[in-house]
């Protein structure tokens, strides 16, 4: 009886420790929709999967600094991040007086958050699976219509220093999901796929010469002006850029439960 | 308990268990060199700042100190050698991008399905490849990265480099994975989108690396001039 006890306790000391180290998240139901550029058919299709609730924190990064050194300031490779990684950081595992440890962690590369991502056992979004979940409002699964939602994301471009802000501090969405407007902007897997090149001067010969078969992506929603501003900035990223206003979040594919 | 013990220690492992890596890096330092401005002392060089002992003016910085990171392997910090993804080749077999080092790479983003752009830039990959001069030509590498590793498995690239009389000792095809394409794709700069089943739209970027993987030149576009490139690696393999 004694030793069933004791492993009980043992088991549920795993869980927590287990729960803790592993941020929330919550299911996405797929589906169809039109985002602002898509292929060929304009609809794309979304399996269901598993979002992190909030962006990835400073703390949680600061985890797993210490537990994957060669992500530490001092001794990234400048192939994977440019000279602004973790610049606001007072050392490779100290955070910067004013930064806050339950904010959202930013001026990490897209190689830095895809390998948190592969570390957690999750990945990276992708930018399809990004907009599906962040096309929703505080009721509504699609609330690009209203008028409402284009203003408060709008609204936020003009705010500044939001990085600072906590995470959860913006509205719980429809999927329960916090912080995807209003907070900081996000990497995802394939921002890389964005071939308009944010230069409107560019976009005028579609950069032919360049790309090829660019003329054939068109924007479909010239309205939602928000959504293009979040494609323009993924297209004039490179994967190793820092910003103080991009961080990350991950998801995955299914609830298994991940033992690393 | 016996029994218990081995479940506290199951416990133990389980939590200790985590997503952790160390891999030593040694610092080579390249000393700063400073020098009299009035080069009293002729070339002469010092690795510390004071003044000069002959004239007394402040020494002048003439290189910048540096503080290389190079690791075990004797790789600089941006070589493309530090992506560790691994990749098959059109022979099948399973390589990573260190494996090519020591030679001057030439890298070019296609996939083998492709009707428009993709044909011009394997022809201006094979245009640069007749510039260079035949007992030269040991020293170079022309790699292709398939950026559809679904489709074009290395059975699939063997055929293309047939066809295209690529077949010889300097070409090289490569099939990654989804994500080590990707990531290869993001060093380049190399942007591409998937607009069907078997069609991209993608940059147009031929790199040349030099032997130890370190970027040295992009050429952006469909046959332009590529002057510049074929110096450039004509002078990387002198």
């Amino acid at each position: 009886m004694k030793l069933i006890f004791r492993l009980i306790i043992c088991i549920l000391f795993f869980w927590i420790n287990h729960a803790d180290c592993q941020s929330k998240m919550v299911s996405i139901k797929g589906g169809t929709y039109i985002p602002l550029y898509g292929r060929d058919s304009l609809q794309v299709t979304i399996d269901d999967f598993y979002m992190d609730v909030y962006p990835v924190t400073n703390q949680e990064y600061i985890k797993f600094v210490k537990e994957n050194l060669k992500w530490k300031r001092s001794s990234v490779k400048r192939l994977f991040a440019d000279g602004n990684y973790l610049m606001d950081w007072k050392s490779d595992t100290e955070l910067g007086t004013a930064q806050s440890e339950n904010a959202p962690i930013t001026t990490i590369s897209w190689f830095a958050a895809n390998d948190y991502c592969k570390c957690q056992g999750k990945r990276l979004p992708t930018i399809d699976e990004w907009e599906y979940v962040a096309m929703a409002n505080k009721d509504m699964a699609d609330a690009r219509q209203l008028e409402t939602y284009n203003e408060y994301i709008l609204g936020w471009y003009e705010k500044p220093k939001t990085f600072n802000n906590k995470i959860g501090s913006t509205f719980k969405n429809y999927w329960k999901i916090y912080d995807l407007h209003g907070l900081v902007w996000e990497w995802t897997s394939d921002f890389s796929s964005v071939l308009v090149s944010g230069e409107s001067r560019k976009d005028v010969d579609n950069d032919s010469n360049l790309f090829c078969g660019s003329a054939a992506i068109g924007a479909t929603d010239l309205m939602n002006y928000a959504a293009f501003m979040r494609y323009a900035i993924r297209g004039s990223l490179k994967a190793k850029y820092t910003m103080r206003n991009l961080g990350f979040r991950c998801v995955k594919d299914e609830r298994i439960n991940i033992g690393k | 308990m016996k029994n218990l013990s081995s479940i506290v220690v199951l416990c133990v492992a389980l939590l200790s268990f985590s997503c952790k890596e160390h891999k030593e890096t040694k610092i080579v330092d390249v000393a700063a060199e400073y020098q009299c401005p009035m080069k009293c002392e002729g070339e002469k060089t010092y690795n510390h700042s004071g003044s000069c002992s002959i004239c007394k003016m402040d020494l002048a910085l003439v290189m910048e100190g540096t503080a290389l990171d190079v690791n075990d392997m004797g790789i600089s910090d941006e070589s493309i050698f530090n992506l560790t993804t691994k990749w098959n080749t059109e022979e099948g077999k399973m390589i990573v991008l260190e494996d090519l080092k020591g030679k001057t790479l030439v890298m070019v983003m296609i996939y083998t399905t492709c009707k428009a752009a993709c044909p011009r830039l394997v022809a201006d990959m094979r245009n640069i490849e007749t510039q260079i001069p035949e007992k030269k030509k040991k020293d170079l590498r022309f790699v292709f990265v398939s950026i559809d590793p679904e489709t074009d498995t290395p059975k699939h690239l063997k055929e293309f480099a047939i066809e295209n009389e690529m077949d010889g000792e300097q070409w090289t095809f490569l099939q990654g994975t989804e994500m080590g394409v990707r990531e290869f794709a993001n060093v380049l700069a190399v942007k591409y989108k998937e607009i069907a089943p078997m069609d991209f739209s993608h940059s147009n970027i031929i790199s040349v690396f030099n032997t130890e993987g370190e970027l040295m030149h992009q050429q952006e576009g469909l046959g332009v001039n590529n002057k510049e490139t074929v110096s450039k690696i004509l002078e990387l393999i002198q």
